[in-house]
């Protein structure tokens, strides 16, 4: 009785170390050719002269020739040197007589062993070089460098440098030779070295200028503010020695604002510095509905009290949440739902 | 070319690999160190001159002769042109196995052996890989102190094997064993000068050959 096993699930050949597309040279050297035919061909048709046509020349050709409505700028039709197509490969590593080229082929992974290698004898360098100093009695010191600007290399960045996969592990293994080396006292021989595998982190954080207070013709110090909530934007102007007199778009504040809360949120501010009637409030404002336009004002008049308060207190109007613009707009509806969030009315049957 | 191949084959040191080393530089590298008895190993039983105050020392007079074996063997695969791999598990002598190697134009293995290097070649290289000829172990151990597994590829895919054998270790599958130590650096330095010494001057002879049947 012969037993057949067979499996619904495809069995996983091995791949090959070269992944699973592999281009011969032969293959890439066509494509140029074709890359090139084709790109005099182009000119021709656009009426340009084929020996000075650029790169740019030929996007915009091939935008005007096949115009594509697709929003996404990778699927519509590009023409490209086949270099920049395919990704680069590893041609064959050994030679006639089938030596390999590499002394450290037969790891698996030449080029980051032999990176690990070339690292290690530089950490061997600095170190000598330090006991050759401390022989000589000559003192050992470090310039501070400024380490928060930089920052290695990620994995996949390091992945394209030496085209080939690596693990966690390795990448880690990697990464502690290069913090142990930087910690080295005389590592500042190997600088070029190290600079090859850091990259420079632009300045995240900018802090908020506060502007300062601005003076109008009869004197009095004044200050503006721009705020927004959902669709409503809004601009104050706080005029310092007044009575607490605020007015929206040329109308009085009680006018404009029947309801008790959206005046409530205009004094928030004001009441939270203890400045209820010092300053006079002018507004304007425009979009949004009643508590939207309220809340929009809100935001404006405490951005433009900052330049009339010490920085601690800027400090407590942010912790109270008075100076972060409100996220919050209206969810759009989705297909199959009856709104953002309800659903149809489920029926059993 | 015959005569160039078939000539070494017929003197038993054409390489004089005798003179590239003595007892006492043994004895000073302190090659004769092994480890506890508790370690030993019982088919290295035969190698170890005796036992003191707990630590067994390894016979300098069987590795001397083992070492002559195995340097000779190495030069005559050199001078044919053969492929070298020298391999380590030990962290310590990684950098020194791989500035050897280059040096003498040979290749280093002193990192993780991965599973199907040797039995599964075509596939992991390519389809016209040239397996090593010669694997030279400077540490038969592997860090969880087991035998290598090059050790074992190398008899299924029929490539023979020097290996220095510590008190420690399996020296079954080895073709060419050399007893001694392999845990101290100045063991470690010995046995990478005298394996560059013989490849070079395995290589030298060859091309000098080479030479001297071209003028004629």
């Amino acid at each position: 009785l012969r037993v057949i096993c067979t499996t619904t699930a495809v069995q996983r050949k091995k791949v090959g170390a070269s992944g699973p597309e592999k281009y011969t040279e032969a293959f890439i050297k066509k494509q140029i050719e074709e890359f090139n035919l084709g790109k005099r061909h182009l000119a021709n048709m656009m009426g340009e002269d084929p020996e000075t046509f650029t790169q740019e020349d030929i996007d915009r050709a091939i935008a005007y020739l096949f115009p594509s409505g697709l929003f996404d700028k990778q699927a519509r039709p590009i023409m490209k040197h086949p270099s920049e197509i395919f990704p680069e490969q590893r041609k064959i590593q050994w030679g006639e007589d089938g030596r390999p080229f590499h002394f450290l082929f037969y790891t698996g992974k030449q080029s980051y062993y032999s990176l690990m290698h070339e690292t290690y004898e530089k950490l061997l360098n600095v170190q000598n070089y330090q006991d050759q100093l401390t022989a000589q009695d000559l003192p050992v010191q470090k310039e501070k460098k400024n380490l928060a600007g930089s920052r290695w290399l990620t994995k996949i960045e390091l992945e394209e440098m030496l085209l080939e996969k690596l693990s966690d592990n390795e990448y880690s293994r990697f990464i502690q030779l290069l913090e142990k080396l930087m910690t080295l006292p005389c590592s500042d021989i190997e600088e070029k070295y190290i600079q090859k595998f850091s990259k420079e982190v632009s300045v995240q954080l900018e802090k908020t200028v506060i502007e300062p207070l601005k003076y109008d013709e009869r004197g009095v110090a004044f200050s503006t503010g721009e705020g927004t909530r959902k669709t409503a934007r809004a601009t104050a102007v706080v005029y310092d020695n007044g009575t607490g007199k605020i007015t929206v778009n040329g109308i009085d504040v009680l006018h404009y604002f029947p309801v008790l809360q959206d005046r409530e949120q205009l004094l928030f501010p004001f009441q939270f510095l203890d400045r209820v009637g010092k300053h006079d409030t002018v507004c304007t404002v425009s979009g949004g509905g009643r508590s939207a336009q309220a809340g929009a004002i809100r935001l404006a008049s405490a951005k433009a009290l900052r330049s009339f308060v010490t920085e601690k207190e800027v400090e407590f109007m942010r912790q109270a949440g008075l100076l972060t613009h409100d996220p919050r707009v209206k969810e759009r509806k989705k297909p199959g739902q009856e709104g953002a969030r309800r659903k149809f009315t489920w029926k059993k049957r | 070319d015959d005569k160039l191949l078939s000539e070494p084959l017929s003197h038993p040191d054409f390489f004089n690999v005798k003179e590239l080393f003595s007892l006492k530089d043994l004895f000073d590298a302190r090659v004769h160190l092994g480890h506890k008895k508790g370690c030993r190993h019982r088919f290295m039983e035969p190698y170890i001159f005796g036992c003191r105050l707990d630590q067994d020392i390894i016979d300098l007079d069987q590795t001397m002769q083992h070492l002559q074996l195995a340097l000779n063997f190495t030069a005559h695969i050199a001078y044919r042109k053969g492929i070298i791999l020298f391999v380590s598990r030990k962290r310590q002598f990684c950098h020194l196995v791989e500035t050897t190697a280059r040096e003498c134009g040979e290749y280093p293995h002193p990192r993780y052996w991965q599973g199907g290097l040797l039995t599964n070649a075509h596939i992991q290289f390519g389809s016209g890989v040239r397996l090593p000829d010669l694997l030279i172990f400077l540490s038969s151990l592997n860090n969880i102190f087991e035998p290598h597994v090059a050790i074992r590829d190398a008899a299924k895919m029929n490539i023979p094997t020097v290996g220095v054998v510590d008190t420690n270790c399996n020296p079954c599958l080895i073709t060419y064993p050399i007893p001694g130590n392999d845990d101290s650096p100045s063991a470690m330095e010995l046995y990478c000068k005298l394996f560059r010494m013989t490849i070079i001057r395995a290589k030298d002879k060859r091309q000098q050959s080479e030479v001297f049947d071209e003028l004629r």
